[in-house]
């Protein structure tokens, strides 16, 4: 799921703004990330926060059923 | 809901307006709610409102004769778009869409330019904000002219890549720009055009190398 740094975040709540799926919602005036299968990782959430404070982390892997 | 003094002066075209001034200027301001996914202006197309965000985020962006979105700007509260077409009469350059519900403060051109009129200072504010969107403009022309972060990007996915067997550390759009000694936006671009080119495939979670040979003829081409 996408990950909030608590540090940077200010809870100005664009990333909720643009959520689609309810991954990210305010619960008592705090951004929090919810565990939901519907995200499709969009990363919308990441393009508008303003503080750099909540990324998509990616792993990167050789997809074996495609490679010569 | 009545338009907010307070949230006037945090817009840089207000930027050093007394009380009274902001007051003056707010009273010719309306109010426009939009829904998500909302196109709020077509590109090509005229546009008679300059918009201010008071909440949520809209993407402008331009689209190509197949379909490819190329997104200039995101603009957050404070921020407007439409500055252009208001001030050449042209047609929009762009479109803008809703990110999320948005809360949008409008004026119309005839409105602006009365204020410009009667306020020196918001005169001088749009030369800066006018300067600040050239600037950025020039900025994303440099992005994508210069086709070697690509080739950067393209490195860093072959020498971070695991093979499944190992767990491997997880990477942000943000950790990838500062490896490759750019910016967020231009690595999301980059992975995007990757992805158009079947090199890899962008997953939940993943980033699947689809076709290393392409990833490396990019890396030799930046070179």
């Amino acid at each position: 799921m996408p990950q909030i740094d608590a540090d940077k975040c200010d809870n100005c709540g664009l990333c909720v703004s643009v959520c689609d799926c309810g991954a990210l919602v305010y619960i008592e005036d705090t951004v929090t990330v919810i565990e939901t299968h519907t995200c499709g990782w969009c990363m919308m959430c990441e393009a508008v926060c303003p503080l750099g404070a909540l990324t998509c982390p990616f792993e990167i892997m050789f997809d074996e059923t495609t490679q010569p | 809901m009545t338009i907010q003094r307070e949230f006037l002066e945090s817009i840089p075209y207000f930027t050093g307006l007394n009380a009274t001034e902001l007051d003056s200027v707010r009273h010719l301001m309306f109010e426009r709610t939009v829904d998500r996914n909302e196109i709020i202006q077509f590109e090509s197309e005229s546009a008679e409102t300059l918009f201010f965000i008071t909440s949520g985020a809209v993407k402008v962006f331009k689209t190509s004769s197949e379909g490819k979105e190329q997104i200039l700007s995101i603009a957050r509260p404070g921020g407007s778009f439409n500055d252009i077409a208001i001030f050449d009469d042209g047609p929009s350059p762009a479109s803008a869409q809703a990110m999320g519900p948005v809360l949008l403060y409008g004026i119309s051109r005839n409105e602006l330019q009365t204020i410009l009129r009667e306020h020196p200072q918001v005169a001088l504010n749009t030369i800066k904000v006018l300067a600040d969107r050239t600037r950025q403009l020039v900025e994303l022309v440099e992005d994508l002219s210069f086709r070697h972060v690509i080739g950067r990007v393209a490195k860093i996915l072959l020498e971070q890549a695991g093979d499944g067997t190992s767990p491997r550390p997880r990477l942000t759009q943000q950790d990838m720009a500062a490896m490759a000694g750019t910016v967020r936006e231009v690595v999301a671009r980059s992975l995007k055009a990757l992805e158009e080119e079947g090199a890899i495939r962008l997953e939940r979670h993943q980033i699947k190398i689809a076709d290393k040979e392409i990833l490396e003829d990019m890396v030799t081409a930046s070179v």
